[in-house]
């Protein structure tokens, strides 16, 4: 798609060779235990990565995150997925820099997509970009106390690198984290802490990206600064922000010159947290990524340790019926989540909460469902490696209204075929009836946020976004998993690259799973009664090497990027767990779509990209 | 004493003739003025994570809180009775809502909603994480649950709704805002290389110039873990499972050693010291529930007896029936 030739080859080999012909010094076999992918001289970083994208066609970059293998071979590393935007698996390349002042050049040129992944690994892993013309902290507070995802960095309520903790099992004493810590909260402060000296960066810095080049403290008597330039601050808390998300505009009278999110303010340390993890561990953990779908979540990751699993020798790969179950709540949850998204990005255009009342009426249909079968309405934690942990119930009983206590008893397969029969049509078809042809809908939505499809993949971006710019890019279809393959569906695409289309998609995607779903029912049926989870194996042995999994979550392309260093007998716990998460780079091209638009849009333009904190944040 | 329906206004301990019964109304000025601000409880219209979906789920159709007087969600700080902390609160997002708090008028509540804002929840140990809001605000009502379902965000409520009735215009300990002026605003925390409380500028400083003299500074003793020994190790264990299929009467005294140890287990789980209250740290009682619902001598708990458990079971089935 972009304006080079594009080979027309995604074979991963074929093109390591070409790869190697042309760069005969830059470029390594990965050959590790389980590692798979080159090494590439970081010197020579950005030529290959052009020649990886123009040459070979690889023109999506999915992900590129940090890794510290601290005592393995001491150095920082940073890997890369790239993938073609016409199917077909990865390209793994890695750049390797010693620990201390580790540097790599950033490949923001290459795919501006790179963007907000660098900054990432800049605040969390300490690698310095160079040539990256915004290199700033994104998750944490400019000031803050070294880099967290370093193997050697310790947070305040650290007990043991790995869990189980042994103060906790096999015994099973609890003690609170706030009783070890001399401030009685989560805090610990550097030896050399000077309180005379004590300054708030953290509001400054934000500021010094907008290209003012002027500081706050100065823009009072400033002369660089034209009289009607006004910064608007919107956010963390704002009623249209999706949760606690931020954006510092640059306004021309009402035109937006330029837009900065700042996030981070819901950054809970998942990754972090997911190291001292077991394997197992993590799963619930992902349910708390991207809230609304979490089967979604669920399936990433589990399809991720699945990979590395696979290697072993103890392993059972999930029933066919397990598979039908994972892609039923998952394209449920697919229809939980667009439902919600369209309702709030009414939300969003001033339509204040009575559409969202009506789209986010029939989820709780789902989530009763989920609630029957996982135990819980959204952290289902609900797939295991290997299947998922429960097969659905034969019955539903739901309690769950206040109004009149009654116990509603239904047969799980009636209540589903009803539910993907009738009910979630009748509920698409309504807002499609009511809100498709709305003139109110289509003046403050068409052309507005528009993204052409060079621009979505150059920042790779994911999901509805990527698709209704027209690049027809699905991964069920481009890098099949699961019983994809055999199901009859369209990857769901629309060419204009606004808002409208960014909604109608969300439609027909809606649309296309009830289609899926139409073709579980009748596989349901007919594996009644097969196993849906292997030998239960509560600390799964992982064998060594990294793996990629990832699956098109509702919000786009979910990527677990999962290290297993630990050997057979040693601590299972992930080396490395990175989660590529579609909220998070679809912000890359925020400021890009809002450029030239009035300040009112940006909402709107935010709501139609669909984030949720709890994964752009992580 | 919790509502105020009409067959209370017309039962008063004032008679009031039967022609003007249902006319005329006597009741506390205290009871009027709590039946008032229970009934109008705006809520801000403030997300954080997770369980701010349950929130909106709580005010959408299927549940509906307006049914108690809550339904007016306001996004303005100024225009709101009760903030719903409704999710993980981070170092970085505590500063913007302390400082929202502060902007909230009097009388004002705060309800810590889900495990994250009440203790930390499952991110507790994060280092970007606060272990629960009441580590920089008062909290009224805490309500548990990762995610807290809606009808125990609706049970929350009222139960914020009982404290309201339960105070009285004639206790200034109850409606300090008639007192003396505007309340002290709460500390707004500083964003240093970590977060810094105010209120805590004392002991960090002291700490500091501990750590520069090179000693190590404690407040309060801190408790041991309690070390326990490891599980028998794989190879005993198939051992032991060898031997029953082998030799009965070696089995029998295997099992019973293993009792005997698992007794001087929980004998030595019992001693153990109790975890200590929490000190001079600002924290209400209520914090991290779950921590303090464990008590030490889970340590040695003899091993899980499946039929006694379901024996057990049965017996309470049929006591039931
Ligand atoms: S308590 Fe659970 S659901 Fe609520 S914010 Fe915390 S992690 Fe999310």
């Amino acid at each position: 798609m972009t304006d080079n030739a594009v080979v027309e080859q995604t074979d991963t080999n074929a093109a390591i060779a070409v790869l190697k012909e042309k760069f005969p010094d830059a470029i390594q076999d990965d050959t590790r235990e389980g590692y798979q992918g080159i090494i590439v001289d970081k010197n020579k970083l950005v030529e290959v990565a052009t020649a990886i994208r123009d040459e070979l066609g690889f023109d999506y970059l999915s992900s590129a995150t940090g890794v510290d293998y601290l005592g393995i071979g001491d150095h920082l590393e940073m890997v890369y997925h790239a993938y073609s935007t016409n199917g077909g698996p990865a390209l793994v390349f890695k750049a390797q820099t010693p620990r201390d002042n580790a540097e790599i050049p950033s490949l923001i040129d290459v795919w501006p997509g790179a963007d907000f992944q660098e900054r990432e690994a800049w605040d969390l892993m300490g690698i310095r970009f160079s040539g990256h013309p915004n290199l700033k902290r994104i998750l944490l507070w400019e000031g803050f106390n070294g880099h967290p995802l370093r193997k050697d960095w310790k947070e305040a309520y650290y007990e043991q690198d790995h869990k189980p903790f042994d103060s906790r099992w096999p015994g099973g004493h609890v003690y609170r984290a706030e009783e070890r810590n001399v401030y009685g909260k989560n805090v610990a402060y550097p030896d050399d802490l000077d309180l005379s000296t004590l300054n708030d960066v953290s509001e400054e810095s934000i500021y010094s990206g907008m290209g003012l080049g002027v500081s706050v403290q100065n823009l009072g008597n400033s002369e660089h600064l034209q009289t009607d330039r006004l910064i608007v601050n919107m956010g963390p808390h704002h009623p249209s922000t999706h949760g606690v998300f931020r954006m510092v505009v640059s306004l021309n009278g009402e035109t937006i010159e330029s837009l900065e999110p700042v996030m981070g303010y819901l950054h809970r340390n998942h990754e972090k947290i997911g190291e001292r993890n077991t394997f197992l561990h993590n799963m619930p953990f992902t349910d708390r990524l991207d809230y609304i779908s979490s089967m979604g979540n669920n399936h990433g990751y589990a399809l991720a340790v699945e990979q590395l699993l696979s290697q072993g020798a103890r392993w059972t790969p999930p029933t066919y019926r397990a598979e039908a179950i994972r892609v039923l709540m998952v394209e449920l949850t697919r229809i939980v989540n667009h439902l919600w998204a369209i309702g709030f990005l009414l939300n969003d255009l001033g339509a204040f909460f009575t559409p969202a009342l009506y789209a986010i009426a029939e989820r709780e249909r789902i989530l009763d469902f989920f609630e029957a079968t996982a135990g819980s309405r959204m952290m289902c934690n609900y797939m295991r490696f290997g299947g998922v942990f429960k097969d659905i119930p034969e019955r539903i009983k739901s309690v769950a209204n206040l109004v009149n206590d009654m116990v509603r008893d239904f047969n799980t397969m009636d209540y589903l075929t009803e539910l993907i029969n009738e009910r979630l049509p009748r509920a698409v078809d309504e807002l499609d009836q009511f809100l498709t042809d709305s003139e109110i809908i289509k003046t403050r939505t068409v052309g507005v946020g528009y993204l052409p499809p060079e621009m979505a993949i150059a920042y790779s971006a994911a999901g509805p976004l990527l698709r209704a710019s027209g690049v027809p890019y699905d991964v069920r279809r481009a890098d099949p998993y699961s019983i994809y393959p055999e199901l009859d569906f369209d990857v769901a695409v629309r060419y204009n690259g606004d808002i409208y289309d960014r909604y109608l998609i969300r439609l027909d995607e809606i649309r296309e799973s009830i289609r899926i779903l139409k073709q579980i029912l009748p596989r349901l049926e007919r594996t009644h009664g097969e196993n849906v989870f292997g030998p239960k194996q509560h600390t799964p042995r992982v064998p060594l090497g990294e793996a990629y999994g990832r699956v098109e979550n509702p919000k786009g392309e979910l990527g677990y990027y999962v290290v297993s260093a630990g050997d057979e007998k040693g601590p299972q716990n992930p080396w490395r767990y990175h989660v590529r998460a579609p909220s998070f780079i679809n912000l890359t091209a925020l400021g890009e779509m809002c450029k030239g638009h009035k300040v009112a849009d940006v909402v709107a333009i935010l709501g139609s990209i669909d984030i949720v904190l709890g994964e752009t944040d992580r | 004493m919790s509502e105020l329906d009409l067959r209370e206004l017309n039962n008063t301990e004032f008679p009031i003739p039967a022609d003007m019964q249902g006319n005329v109304a006597i009741t506390s000025l205290s009871k009027l003025y709590n039946w008032s601000r229970r009934s109008s409880l705006w809520p801000m219209l403030f997300g954080l994570a997770c369980c701010a979906i349950e929130m909106i789920a709580t005010a959408a159709a299927r549940y509906d809180f307006s049914r108690f007087g809550m339904e007016v969600m306001r996004a303005s700080p100024r225009q709101s009775d009760l903030m719903i902390v409704s999710g993980t609160v981070t170092k970085k997002m505590v500063v913007p809502i302390v400082r929202l708090y502060n902007q909230m008028p009097e009388p004002k509540y705060v309800l810590a909603m889900g495990a994250c804002a009440s203790g930390g929840g499952p991110f507790k140990e994060g280092y970007n994480v606060v272990s629960g809001i009441d580590k920089y605000l008062p909290v009224d009502v805490y309500v548990p649950g990762c995610p807290p379902t809606p009808q125990a965000l609706i049970y929350g409520m009222i139960a914020l709704q009982k404290k309201i009735d339960g105070q009285s215009l004639a206790n200034m300990d109850d409606v300090p805002w008639y007192g003396v002026g505007p309340a002290e605003p709460a500390p707004v925390p500083i964003l240093g290389p970590d977060i810094i409380d105010p209120r805590q500028m004392d002991l960090i400083r002291r700490q500091a110039e501990m750590a520069a003299a090179g000693k190590t500074f404690a407040i309060r003793n801190l408790p041991e873990p309690i070390k326990v020994e490891k599980a028998a190790p794989k190879a005993a264990a198939a051992k032991a499972a060898v031997a029953a299929t082998d030799d009965p009467a070696k089995a029998e005294r295997l099992r019973k050693r293993e009792e005997a140890l698992a007794r001087k287990r929980a004998a030595q789980g019992q001693n153990a010291p109790a975890a200590e209250p929490a000190g001079e740290a600002p924290t209400p009682a209520q914090a991290a529930p779950v921590a303090e619902a464990a008590p030490a001598e889970q340590g040695g708990k003899p091993k899980f007896d499946k039929e006694a458990m379901m024996a057990k079971i049965r017996a309470k089935k049929a006591n039931k029936g």
